[in-house]
């Protein structure tokens, strides 16, 4: 294709996506629209199957038998949007396991809250309160996104997840209206989890690489700034509620904005987690490595297993 | 309060919270995504028998004791689990010979408590059969593939067979409880379905090439509340919340 | 990396209810059509969605290529004939 014809496609992909038209996996894209979509739609994947580990890490201690229920039924849930996300993904080309082996060898990111420990039992509640809160505001406007196996994949999600971030709240409000040492325990996980979920919401404006071109392809509907505004406004409130404090003693409402203002985020540490140098980043990967090493003769197993049966059935057949 | 009707609903939802334990170690940590869901689907399936029949135990006991008090207060010789479900999730194919050879019985156990004339256990019964059956299907089907997978999972899978293969007759062990409910009517005659399922076990084995354990000694114990050194870790884990704060609502 | 290959990729369509067709849900991926159908009922039923599933191996799927739907979509555009309001009946006939 020439120069021209590419740049005469480009032109009607562009004013595709803003005339709201969907764009699916074998139509015409741009190699960097494709390039983009992957990397953040198994960014989105990765991060879901990593999220299940600080998680999956309560399940045998969940304090009775309704929370463990809820807790496993949601770290399935966890699994299967990384498996929807992961199938969204396998229609630009590229394959699970291609994936899984970037996400292994460190060549792909996630979501870098999940490099925190969840060390008590109101971390359950922390996380699905205030991460999947946060997710969930980042997720919302995905269901629109031009892209459609993501965003059938992430109506999906966000269906599902809607269970999520109430379970976390009730796990909040039970510890808030019971002994002072659980309510204790449910302020020092906000305390922990706070600073995190707000970094989740990705580095500010001025210094996100992604946030112009993703806007256009509809991949991104606000910047990073004005959802981490969004999420503080509408969780202050939620934490009152609680009678809990949220750890910044800037944290101020403002009259005129309508919003609250809040102090400094702390990005040396934003970037040395994402970096790879959080409290958790090598236990994750090892947990993930781990099991899909151990997996590898199961997997390959079932495919021989298959295969003769496969082999059988054909030969009785001749 | 009915203490054998009690002890006789213990023994088997303790099955069914040991096994989900043991599974519930597994989420996030299978084969692969579509692996960890199935298993991850089978505990929810037991956690939820387990509820059912705690919640009916409650009612008996009939001192205000929770599903929750019953699941994770009790001393480690007070759970009568068998010594199968116990059993470490030492690689897939333990997990999976497990739930095969517990399946099988589980199966068949509800299939006749179905006919209790206990009308809540009858009922618990009808659900989890559904529940049981799926699940069977799905540890046969993972017992084929693994024995006629590969040589190394068949010789993995015969490992597993072989190791676990003597905590199945205790499958078929009969309590004081067991022989008090099936005098009235209410209890499964478990002695009964000890044929039916080793002829079972053994064809669908025999399809996966596994050879079937042929040995004379079997461990048994866990039904009176001796068990494998396994099980206080996995109390440890189970009540670890409720004995660090006690008597505090989640 | 595995020796033998991967478990392929299967696409997977749920009746939600009878009466209804089997409409395509997502995909995953399994060694067997046997497997298929099992990691379908839990990844894509476990909220009660549906009352049947067929799975199909992704590969035996030929679709239609984007760059064609001109030949292949636009002459229906303008074959009005097809739809009812193409006739024009006396708005006093009634039943039609």
């Amino acid at each position: 294709m020439s120069e021209e014809q590419i740049k005469s496609l480009e032109k009607q992909f562009n004013e595709r996506i803003e005339r709201d038209e969907k764009i699916e996996p074998k139509d015409w894209m741009p190699e960097k629209y494709r390039k983009t979509h992957i990397r953040q739609i198994s960014q989105h994947a990765h991060s879901e199957i990593v999220g299940m580990l600080p998680e999956g890490n309560w399940i045998t201690r969940a304090p009775s038998l309704r929370r463990k229920v809820a807790l496993l039924a949601k770290v399935q849930d966890e699994a299967g949007h990384g498996l929807y996300l992961y199938s969204a993904c396998e229609t630009l080309g590229v394959s699970r396991n291609e994936l899984y082996e970037q996400l292994h060898t460190g060549k792909a990111k996630y979501s870098s809250i999940f490099n925190y420990p969840a060390l008590t039992w109101a971390d359950m509640g922390a996380i699905g309160w205030l991460v999947d809160g946060a997710a969930i505001i980042n997720q919302v406007p995905l269901c629109n996104t031009s892209y459609g196996p993501y965003a059938r994949a992430m109506i999906r999600v966000c269906k599902e997840e809607s269970f999520h971030q109430r379970q976390g709240f009730e796990i909040m409000l039970k510890l808030c209206n019971g002994t002072p040492e659980q309510k204790e325990m449910a302020q020092d996980a906000l305390n922990r989890w706070w600073w995190p979920s707000l970094m989740m919401l990705g580095p500010t404006d001025d210094k996100s690489v992604h946030t112009e071109q993703s806007m256009k392809w509809k991949l991104k509907r606000k910047t990073n700034d004005e959802l981490r505004q969004q999420f503080i406004d509408q969780t202050v409130p939620q934490a009152d509620v609680l009678g809990l404090t949220i750890p910044d003693s800037d944290l101020k409402w403002n009259e005129e904005r309508q919003s609250y203002d809040f102090g400094e985020i702390d990005w040396d540490e934003f970037w040395q987690v994402v970096k790879g140098h959080g409290p958790m980043n090598k236990e994750r990967m090892k947990a993930r490595v781990g099991a899909w090493q151990r997996g590898e003769w199961v997997r390959d197993a079932a495919m021989a297993y298959a295969d003769k049966k496969q082999a059988e059935k054909e030969k009785q057949a001749v | 309060m009915n203490n054998n009707l009690y002890n006789y609903i213990l023994g088997i939802a303790d099955n069914s919270l040991i096994l989900g334990q043991r599974l519930g170690e597994l989420t996030g940590h299978g084969p692969s995504l579509e692996t960890d869901i199935a298993c991850t689907n089978i505990s929810l399936d037991l956690f939820g028998q387990v509820r059912s029949y705690f919640q009916y135990a409650g009612k008996i006991a009939g001192d205000g004791r929770s599903e929750d008090d019953i699941a994770m207060l009790r001393k480690e010789r007070d759970y009568k689990n068998v010594l199968l479900v116990e059993q470490p999730n030492t690689n897939f194919a333990y997990t999976i010979a497990r739930q095969f050879l517990f399946d099988a019985y589980h199966l068949a156990f509800l299939g006749e408590l179905q006919k209790s004339t206990d009308l809540t256990l009858s009922a618990i019964a009808n659900k989890c059969v559904k529940e049981v059956s799926y699940h069977e299907r799905f540890s046969s089907d993972w017992v084929k593939r693994l024995g006629d997978g590969t040589e190394e999972s068949h010789q993995k899978m015969q490992n597993a067979i072989d190791d676990l293969w003597t905590y199945t007759d205790e499958l078929f062990h009969q309590t004081e409880a067991d022989k008090a409910m099936v005098e009235e009517g209410i209890g499964v005659d478990i002695t009964q379905l000890k044929d039916n399922y080793y002829k079972y076990v053994s064809e669908v084995l025999e399809e996966a090439t596994i050879e079937v354990p042929d040995i004379k000694y079997f461990q048994k114990g866990g039904k009176q509340g001796i068990h494998t050194e396994h099980l206080g870790y996995i109390l440890a884990e189970l009540q670890y919340m409720q004995r660090a704060y006690p008597n505090m609502e989640w | 990396m595995s020796k033998i290959k991967n478990w392929p990729l299967w696409e997977i369509f749920v009746r939600s209810k009878n009466g209804l067709e089997h409409r395509h849900f997502g995909s995953l991926h399994a060694a067997d059509a046997e497997m298929a159908l099992e990691n379908a009922r839990d990844v894509y039923t476990r909220r009660n969605e549906g009352v049947s599933i067929w799975v199909v191996e992704s590969k035996h799927i030929t679709a239609s290529n984007p760059e064609n739907n001109g030949e292949l979509f636009e002459p229906a555009q303008d074959k009005v004939y097809r739809h009812p309001t193409f006739y024009d009946v006396p708005d006093e006939v009634k039943h039609m």
